[in-house]
């Protein structure tokens, strides 16, 4: 394993500016772009009170206005989602099973203290408290598209860091061939996993090529704020080329394995959910097709682009495997 | 079914006209609220599957409240709920065909190809199909006049509600991700319904009552 010298290209990053004079929300890593924002502001602001944006949808009174990154688009163009709509249309069944109304229920989640523990097949097992991973990881802007398996779809401006650089610090051991991720279980926050229709813990997995790939995310963050619950706050995974449920929200646990880790999915119904679930118009759900997708705002269905248009990136992860049988 | 009204109308028969007046606004209310979330941006950030599955529950719910009618007013001897049987199904009936449309021409833009596929490769889109071609003819038979025209055969066709409705649940139960408890609700007032149709129990419940009465 290559010894982890990001941490302290971050720290030198930060030195500059004492990390508590910034409010978390508006850690962006690109100050230009930071400053940038700051001009679209007001106008942000004149724009959201003439449209009125949602009704009823319950956000919060925002640090940073939404729309900030108005403009913004992903590398094929696309413009991003808005920050109510990332909000306020969440599958998070730890709450319920209504998309809109995770928001109000997920208010009350405890996010601080927060503990993440990373252990299993690795060298250095380590529990690191949020703000650290706040702190020492050099939190970046990835602008990517979520491809849910229900057939929508969502273009969202995270803050993270790949996941490659915890790893780095852990070191996984020759044996480690996966990772497998767990959800905070607490029913009394989180009323939906009082349902027995699950074995909650909510649990999904990796295989270790996939996780030290440079686009898996962890994401504290979205649209330059603090990640709301309903987003799975504090530390949420991002794979951008394998379909919404894949990225486990509010990770308290993660655990390098030998053995392919059986996902919450997986075990649920697994005649529909493979380990892999990467994005493919080619192989279809029983109940949701793939080939299209509707884009959330846009009137009519696009076509789904294989690995959720990431193929360049990580297709060569699948040389060998065929996708229609690993869905 | 209800007669037609006549000129001479007895304060017993313009009470029975409220109850199909209560059906008309029941019925109605699920159209107006999403109309109303429609204008005021309350349909979630997708609306168009909010539509659909607004739609649908409520074409379900309404399609065994009109199955429920016969063994309502057999249990209860409560004779004026079955004329409540033909709005309950025909609306049933124009929100399943909303339903539908939403699904055909608002969600997938009239594209057959991408349609015919849906159909195809989905069980439970199969279902919910095969119950809204079932029920078009009994939509179309639900006058008296046609009531008429078909004497004796007018029953037989209408119980082709018996396999439309329960093909409705088998649509909700397949469609659902994981907690199906909700349908399957559906499913057992459906079979209980049923149920009471068939001769013995209907027979036993009839004397019941006719023994309670006297």
């Amino acid at each position: 394993m290559v010894r982890d010298n990001t941490t302290s290209e971050s720290d030198d990053d930060m030195i500059k500016i004492p990390s508590s004079e910034i409010p978390p929300e508006l850690v962006y890593h690109d100050r230009r772009r930071f400053l940038r924002s700051f001009g679209v502001l007001t106008a942000g602001a004149l724009a959201l009170g003439a449209c009125g944006s949602l009704p009823g949808a319950a956000a919060p009174p925002p640090t940073v206005l939404p729309g900030a990154t108005d403009g913004a688009t992903d590398e094929l163009g696309d413009p991003l989602n808005s920050f109510e709509q990332i909000t306020n249309y969440n599958n998070f069944y730890e709450f319920t099973t209504e998309k809109q109304g995770v928001a109000a229920l997920a208010q009350g989640l405890r996010t601080a203290p927060w503990n993440l523990e990373v252990g299993g097949l690795v060298r250095n097992p380590r529990t690191f408290a949020i703000e650290d991973l706040l702190t020492q990881y050099d939190q970046e802007e990835r602008i990517y598209r979520l491809r849910c398996v229900e057939a929508w779809s969502m273009v969202i401006p995270w803050q993270g860091f790949p996941l490659h650089k915890l790893l780095a610090v852990v070191e996984p051991t020759a044996e480690a061939r996966y990772l497998r991720f767990e959800t905070l279980y607490d029913p009394e926050q989180m009323p939906g996993q009082r349902s027995s229709w699950f074995s909650w813990p909510y649990v999904e997995g990796l295989r270790l090529d996939e996780a030290m790939h440079d686009l898996t995310l962890l994401s504290t963050g979205l649209y330059g704020r603090t990640l709301l619950p309903q987003n799975g706050a504090p530390i949420r995974l991002v794979v951008p080329w394998k379909y919404g449920f894949k990225s486990i929200k509010s990770i308290v646990k993660i655990d390098l394995v030998a053995e392919m880790p059986t996902s919450l999915w997986m075990a649920a119904a697994p005649n529909e959910y493979g380990f892999y679930a990467n994005v493919n118009p080619d192989v279809a759900h029983p109940r949701w097709t793939q080939a299209t997708e509707r884009r959330i705002g846009e009137y009519s269905r696009r076509p789904t682009l294989p690995f959720n248009g990431y193929a360049e990136q990580v297709a060569e992860l699948y040389a060998d495997l065929d996708l229609r049988v690993n869905y | 079914m209800s007669t037609p009204l006549t000129a001479q109308q007895t304060p017993a028969t313009r009470r029975r006209e409220r109850w199909p007046l209560l059906v008309h606004t029941a019925a109605l209310l699920p159209l107006l609220v999403a109309i109303a979330d429609l204008l005021l941006g309350r349909l979630t950030v997708n609306p168009i599957q909010d539509l659909t599955h607004r739609s649908g529950y409520t074409a379900l719910v309404l399609l065994v409240a009109s199955l429920a009618c016969t063994p309502i007013s057999m249990v209860f001897g409560f004779k004026r709920v079955l004329t409540l049987r033909r709005p309950l199904g025909l609306y049933g009936f124009g929100y399943a065909l909303v339903h539908m449309l939403i699904f055909v021409v608002v969600d997938f833009g009239l594209d057959i190809t991408l349609i015919w596929q849906e159909v195809a490769e989905k069980r439970y889109i199969l279902a919910g199909m095969a119950a809204l071609l079932l029920l078009i003819p009994l939509a179309i038979t639900s006058t008296s006049g046609w009531q008429r025209r078909l004497g004796r055969r007018w029953r037989l066709v209408h119980r082709l509600v018996y396999l439309a409705v329960p093909l409705a649940v088998i649509h909700y139960i397949w469609l659902v991700k994981a907690d199906i408890r909700e349908p399957l609700l559906y499913a057992a007032l459906v079979i209980l319904l049923l149920l009471l149709r068939l001769g013995p129990l209907r027979r036993a419940i009839t004397t019941w009552r006719r023994r309670l009465s006297s």
